[in-house]
């Protein structure tokens, strides 16, 4: 940021700075914090560092659905791939299209139960999640829809960066088949597809995953269930701003 | 129990190598950091309220039992809590690097950062910029910052209208109320009163009515709130945030909460204003594996909150194109510059320290008569605006520990808030009129005595009884909150057998409850039919108070549940 006018601020801020120099002049010490709680690849609390595979995403689908999310799980044939294991979080690019076929069948049943009709195409979605929908109007983002406009659509379809197993979170970094935010926020009924190879364990491990991808930097929403409250005397009920329905396509 | 001789009188004004100049305390006739009657007042109407006590209990005890639920699933819990302490005191200790690097951070990625000594100049920051994207009214996520600061009272001044979205800070807001609880601020509000202030007040608000025949069923509430602002947040062009984190190694803040209000407000607006106190700084991106472990399971009782949405900077095509990031002052520099009071400024405002606290439980949040209340709001409070302002907040407290058991980051409230106890003495005797808040601990004291079980585990915190006497020299030798009275008297004591012997003249029977106490004193804290949780495992919320302190001290607690305080000097 260039000072080259001194502002109020530039006055605040030699000041603040100042105010936090003479403050700590009794250099206090902080040794550096000690890492020995679970970090990236030590597993989670409920999942050993080497548990199988189908452990973390039957942790998944328990915890999603312990916070009401609506999860169907789509077993796929016996040459499915096992994916990438570290960069995999450059969202759903249609590569691994031995799935899409089983992924298109639940999506479609899943709209037929919903109802919905009209639906939100983020922009990279693969093209064969949305080939066995009948009577359903694709709605692409180009140009930008604005917000009244989404909030007469009847939901949106993503897939997502990661999802944590632990705490039953679906992470979006605005990736391909993601779309910017707005995308899922406003519709009320968002259903994504969370593939295996995109399921860690835990927190620190979504955490360095997302790092590593180049993907700290950008908008990040971090969805654990439907929008909630319990602001009224601590009485959960779920659906307040966000999309009151939540559903997880979970390919295995 | 010994007294510790050291440097007594020692203040961090005088302190060799500590500033000859303390920055200055937030200031008045702003914000809400001061209340406008002393503790014990406030709180003596409070617990003639049964209503709000009822709403109280529940509400404390309901979330108590989820937190320890939650708490109980993490192995690691106690690693994570001392890396978290330990983290936030790398970022106290340097400040002003990381807040330099996240200037940095944030600029480089197209954000505007301005600095804000205090609550009136980050009102105008507010109001200047919110005049510059034209705006006439700005919806707001709940933010303790704001808060704080009055801004939106400044913005009304102005002409703005800010709408508070997240539920709670709307029934707050359309009640003409004041939060009373961190996370939850309309805790004191029962469904029945919350029905009757939407069909009152959201049309009379300017905003969608409640629908007619709204019943106080929670999720016809929900609904409600959901109608009535859905127009405002489509519409809106400025957004205030505030954030729980701000990472000053890539310049991302973060935003946790639940509803989806928080998601609409840092994603469709134009313009976003994020008001930050200096504090809430990690250093670094993977620190948010600590944090974003420890705040959601003490704050709510959930494994993860619904929504957590991170930004950094602006990202084209993708939510806000002007983002503008307000570091706040106002007290914190200062608060920073007490050795033995710093470590507040580790809170990441979970309330879990409300939540067990046995005095919040009573008196809910309005009595502290600040936005923070409880036993974090006891320490912060008179750090920010001076312990001259309010003078009774350190003794809004019985220093039973349970607020330091629950805190993810390790804050030692109690004994900061004896520490706290002794510069409001300070206080008033450099102001030239003697002490008052000896009435206050009177009555904890009382309180504290009047049962065997209580005095009892006040003698086991001993280590308070050590921090005092370091200050105090041979006086401290009191255990709390018999020491507190010490620190305000300034004189000795007799000895603490005497206080006993004294007691046990007096009381009744064996068990005594009933007796009257020893120092006579009216006790604002306990009326006829209080019990403490701490102290009677069958009053309601007593299992879940246990449970949350036995998940906290995993894994030795699990075996001494019966002594849920005996803590490790
Ligand atoms: S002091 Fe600790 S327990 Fe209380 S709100 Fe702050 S972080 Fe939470």
């Amino acid at each position: 940021m260039s000072r080259t006018d001194p502002s109020p601020s530039d006055d605040a801020r030699a000041e603040v700075l100042a105010r936090v120099r003479a403050a700590l002049a009794d250099r206090p010490a902080a040794p550096p914090a000690s890492r020995d709680y679970r970090t990236a690849g030590d597993g989670s609390p409920s999942l050993a560092a080497d548990a199988p595979r189908e452990a973390l995403l039957e942790l998944l689908a328990g915890r999603l659905v312990d916070y009401h999310a609506l999860v169907r799980r789509v077993p796929t044939g016996p040459a499915a791939p096992a994916g990438p294991t570290n960069d995999a979080s450059d969202g759903n690019d249609g590569n691994d299209g031995n799935d899409d076929g089983d992924i298109a069948a639940a999506v479609a049943d899943a709209l037929t139960q919903r109802g919905a009709r009209r639906l939100v195409r983020p922009p990279g979605l693969p093209a064969g999640w949305l080939a066995a929908a009948r009577g359903i109007e694709a709605v692409d983002d180009e140009p930008p829809l604005t917000a009244a406009e989404l909030d007469v659509l009847d939901g949106v379809l993503t897939g997502c960066a990661l999802a944590i197993a632990e705490t039953g979170t679906i992470v979006l970094d605005g990736g391909p088949g993601q779309g910017r935010r707005a995308l899922s926020l406003v519709p009320d009924y968002h259903l994504v597809v969370v593939r295996a190879d995109q399921v860690v364990a835990g927190v620190p491990d979504a955490l360095a995953r997302l790092r590593a991808a180049g993907r700290a930097t950008r908008p990040l929403t971090w969805i654990s269930g439907p929008s909630a409250t319990s602001d009224i005397e601590l009485h959960r009920v779920e659906g307040v701003h966000g999309p009151r329905t939540l559903e997880v396509v979970l390919v295995e | 129990m010994t007294a510790a001789s050291g440097p007594a009188g020692a203040s961090p004004a005088t302190f060799l190598g500590l500033p000859a100049v303390v920055p200055p305390t937030a200031p008045r006739g702003v914000g809400m950091l001061r209340g406008d009657e002393p503790f014990p007042v406030a709180a003596r109407r409070a617990l003639g309220d049964a209503q709000l006590r009822r709403n109280l209990g529940k509400a404390t005890g309901t979330i108590r039992g989820r937190r320890a639920r939650v708490v109980a699933e993490l192995d690691d819990w106690d690693q994570l809590r001392a890396a978290g302490a330990a983290i936030k005191d790398d970022v106290l200790a340097h400040l002003g690097d990381y807040l330099v690097q996240l200037e940095e951070q944030v600029t480089a990625r197209g954000g505007v950062v301005h600095w804000a000594r205090d609550a009136n100049e980050a009102n105008r920051i507010v109001v200047d910029l919110v005049r510059a994207a034209g705006a006439t009214e700005v919806v707001k996520v709940k933010s303790m910052a704001t808060q704080e600061i009055g801004l939106n009272e400044a913005l009304a001044d102005a002409g703005v209208a800010a709408w508070e979205t997240d539920l709670a800070e709307l029934i707050v807001q359309l009640g003409h109320d004041r939060p009373s609880h961190i996370v939850v601020p309309a805790i004191h509000r029962n469904r029945a009163e919350i029905r009757d202030i939407f069909a009152r007040e959201m049309g009379a608000s300017g905003g969608v009515p409640a629908p007619p025949g709204l019943t106080d069923e929670p999720r016809a509430l929900a609904e409600a709130a959901r109608r009535h602002l859905r127009q405002r947040f489509l519409s809106a062009r400025v957004a205030i945030s505030g954030a729980n984190f701000a990472v000053a190694e890539t310049g991302t803040l973060a935003v946790v909460e639940s509803e989806g209000n928080g998601r609409m407000c840092l994603t469709l607006p134009d313009t976003l204003i994020t008001v930050m106190g200096l504090e809430k700084i990690v250093p670094t991106w993977r620190d948010l594996e600590v944090f974003l472990q420890l705040l959601p399971r003490s704050a709510t009782g959930e494994r993860m909150n619904p929504y957590t949405s991170m930004w950094t900077g602006v990202a084209p095509g993708d939510g806000p194109r002007a983002f503008h990031l307000v570091l706040l002052d106002n007290g914190r520099t200062a608060t920073l510059a007490d050795p033995a009071g710093r470590a507040a400024l580790r809170c990441i405002r979970c309330a879990a320290c409300l939540n067990v606290c046995p005095v919040y439980e009573r008196t809910g949040g309005h009595a502290y008569g600040s936005v923070y209340p409880g036993p974090i709001g006891a320490v912060l409070s008179p750090q920010l605006a001076g312990v001259a302002d309010n003078p009774s907040l350190p003794y809004a407290s019985t220093l039973c520990g349970a607020c330091l058991d629950a805190c993810p980051v390790a804050i030692d409230i109690p004994s900061m808030l004896v520490h706290l106890r002794a510069k409001v003495v300070d206080a008033g005797r450099g102001a030239g009129h003697p002490p008052k808040p000896e009435r206050a601990v009177m009555a904890a004291a009382a309180w504290t005595m009047a049962k065997p079980d209580r005095w009892a585990r006040a003698l086991r915190a001993a280590r308070l009884g050590r921090l005092l006497g370091r200050r105090r020299g041979a006086i401290g030798r009191l255990p709390p909150p018999l020491a507190a009275w010490t620190a305000s008297r300034d004189l000795p004591l007799p000895p603490a057998e005497t206080f006993r012997d004294r007691w046990s003249r007096q009381r009744s029977g064996p068990d005594g409850p009933d007796a009257p106490d020893s120092l006579n004193a009216p006790d604002p804290l306990d009326g006829p039919n209080a019990s403490n949780p701490l102290d009677d495992p069958d009053a309601p919320g007593a299992r879940d108070l246990q449970d949350a302190r036995i998940g906290q001290d995993a894994p030795g607690g699990r075996d001494a549940p019966d002594e849920p305080d005996e803590r490790t000097p």
